[in-house]
């Protein structure tokens, strides 16, 4: 019998799901057997995390067994990684196993370090300090939500780059909306401290998101870098010594891509791999090829640019089998639903060369959802989305109308924006 | 293009002040940029600035603080002292590197 090769995925998030689903469906897996790792046996569907904090969706709606959402002939293993050896092409288990590999796709995300930041874990952790980005955190901050009766609350960004980067603007909407419905919000200090300089990363959205902020009587702190927690003042420092004082904290600690990557020896300063941006092939190796959060391609870290570099990636791991040259088609596409309360939600799309810009998606001049505009549609979208998530996109099946490739057409583009290719 | 005129060198400038043609750069200007910001540049300052321009020579962009701290070795209290309020956008400026672009 002809011995298989081996195609081993690390991470069985979003990402490493997507690429499984894909690629048992493509691949001739007669002469391949796909293997995919993930030390976590819990498939969390993150966007929801969100929601949790203000009783909208409950823990079963955010959970289901990883295992179960990667299909058929894939080889699932439950183990925890210690790192690639990239000359040897393979990788080692932390129970001292050893998995060999032909191709590698590393997959393994990004996550919250709140002990990176002095003082955050300290003895007001999950007390007034909080975190939404992890299923125990979004659990505590409802628990203490419910309890709140008013006073200073601080949404606080610790540094860039982070997952999701529209939540914490999100997670602000919804309190002002949360706190009206419940009488309190006139009692209610709301402040958004962020290390950038406008609300967003992106200026006509950071524009057209700053006005909102102000229309909801937010109080904005910008450029921001944070020293400390003070645990005994309850109040955040920078590093120019500015105080934030606050009676509740809900924080996004510094971002970082998986411990293993670090270990590998592989990764930039965030243990994100070095990766070209367009083909998604590591700069490590040719043979290991990286998506989702795990990279360093400067884009959003969300799902909605893990299942478009998904696209990419399957072809061009079917390109690199037949020894064909990889495609350069990956071009930063980032689509997210911003929820800005009172049912209502924006749409953004945005890619390496354009940033979102108001207009119509995903059909030109029709719609139904509106760009950078605020509609109800928008916020029935991103509730919609959830559905799609489960059914869908980790199946890897193709959403109607929506390319991995951005769509010009249907965009205001402001003139000083042409430089992009339209 | 605005332009203007540093201690005898012509350099070519965007509308923030942040120099556009790397190679119109030298110590005198750097020195000259420096004190537009009230920063008299001493030894410890070019010890910023050096790895500032080694890591975008390597890298094409500037070094955000992170990477300053683990592997230029510069801590942020430092920097903060070095080039008070937005060290990292100064100490750009003034090494002749453009605005460092905000994330993603």
């Amino acid at each position: 019998m002809l011995m298989k090769k081996n195609l081993l995925i690390l991470g069985a998030g979003t990402a490493g799901t997507m690429m499984a689903n894909h690629l048992r469906k493509k691949m001739d897996l007669n002469q391949w057997s796909i293997k995919i790792v993930d030390q976590d046996p819990k498939h969390y569907y993150q966007p929801g995390f969100l929601f949790m904090p203000f009783g909208l969706y409950s823990d079963e709606d955010v959970v289901r067994p990883k295992r179960r959402l990667v299909g058929g002939r894939v080889e699932y293993i439950e183990a925890a990684v210690d790192r690639v050896d990239p000359d040897a092409d393979r990788v080692l288990l932390q129970d001292g196993s050893v998995l060999d590999y032909d191709i590698l796709i590393v997959a393994t995300g990004t996550r919250p370090n709140p002990e990176e930041t002095e003082g955050m874990t300290g003895s007001g952790w999950r007390k007034d300090v909080f975190e939404f980005y992890t299923y125990e955190g979004a659990r505590a901050l409802r628990e203490q939500m419910a309890k709140w009766k008013g006073g200073k609350l601080v949404v606080h960004i610790c540094e860039m780059p982070i997952k999701c980067p529209v939540a914490p603007l999100e997670f602000t909407f919804l309190a002002d909306w949360w706190l009206g419905e419940r009488g309190l919000r006139h009692v209610t200090e709301i402040t958004y401290v962020t290390p950038l300089s406008g609300a967003f990363t992106k200026p006509t959205a950071a524009k057209i998101l700053g006005h909102l902020l102000d229309e909801k009587k937010i109080h904005v702190v910008n450029d921001f870098n944070i020293a400390r927690v003070d645990n005994e003042k309850k109040a955040i420092v920078s590093w120019d010594d500015r105080e934030v004082p606050y009676d509740m904290l809900v924080t996004v600690p510094v971002n970082m891509g998986d411990p293993m990557v670090e270990r590998s020896g592989f990764g930039d300063e965030l243990n994100y791999v070095p990766t070209d941006k367009n083909t998604l092939q590591s700069k490590v190796k040719e043979n290991i090829f990286v998506i989702g959060d795990a990279t360093d391609a400067p884009t959003s870290k969300a799902g909605s640019v893990a299942h478009f570099e998904a696209e990419v990636l399957t072809e061009n791991i079917l390109r690199h089998i037949k020894g064909e040259p990889l495609k350069p088609d990956f071009d930063g596409h980032a689509n997210c639903f911003i929820e800005s309360g009172h049912g209502k939600g924006f749409l953004l799309d945005f890619n390496y060369d354009l940033e979102p810009v108001p207009g119509a998606f995903p059909v030109p001049g029709v719609g139904p959802f509106s760009l950078l505009g605020e509609s109800q549609i928008n916020h029935l979208g991103k509730l919609a989305f959830k559905w799609i998530y489960w059914h869908v996109l980790l199946k890897a099946l193709p959403i109607p109308f929506i390319d991995h490739r951005m769509s010009y057409r249907g965009k205001k583009i402001p003139k000083e924006l042409m430089k992009a290719k339209v | 293009m605005p332009q203007k005129t540093i201690n005898g060198t012509t350099i070519d400038v965007n509308e923030e002040g942040f120099m556009t043609d790397h190679s119109q750069w030298n110590r005198e200007v750097a020195a000259g940029l420096a004190a537009e910001e009230g920063i008299t540049l001493a030894g410890e300052h070019w010890k910023v600035l050096e790895f500032i321009a080694a890591d975008y020579g390597e890298k094409g962009v500037v070094p955000g603080m992170r990477r300053m701290n683990k592997v230029g070795g510069i801590a942020t209290k430092d920097l903060y002292t070095l080039f008070p309020d937005g060290p990292i956008k100064k100490a750009a400026k003034i090494a002749g590197f453009p605005k460092p672009a905000s994330c993603v």
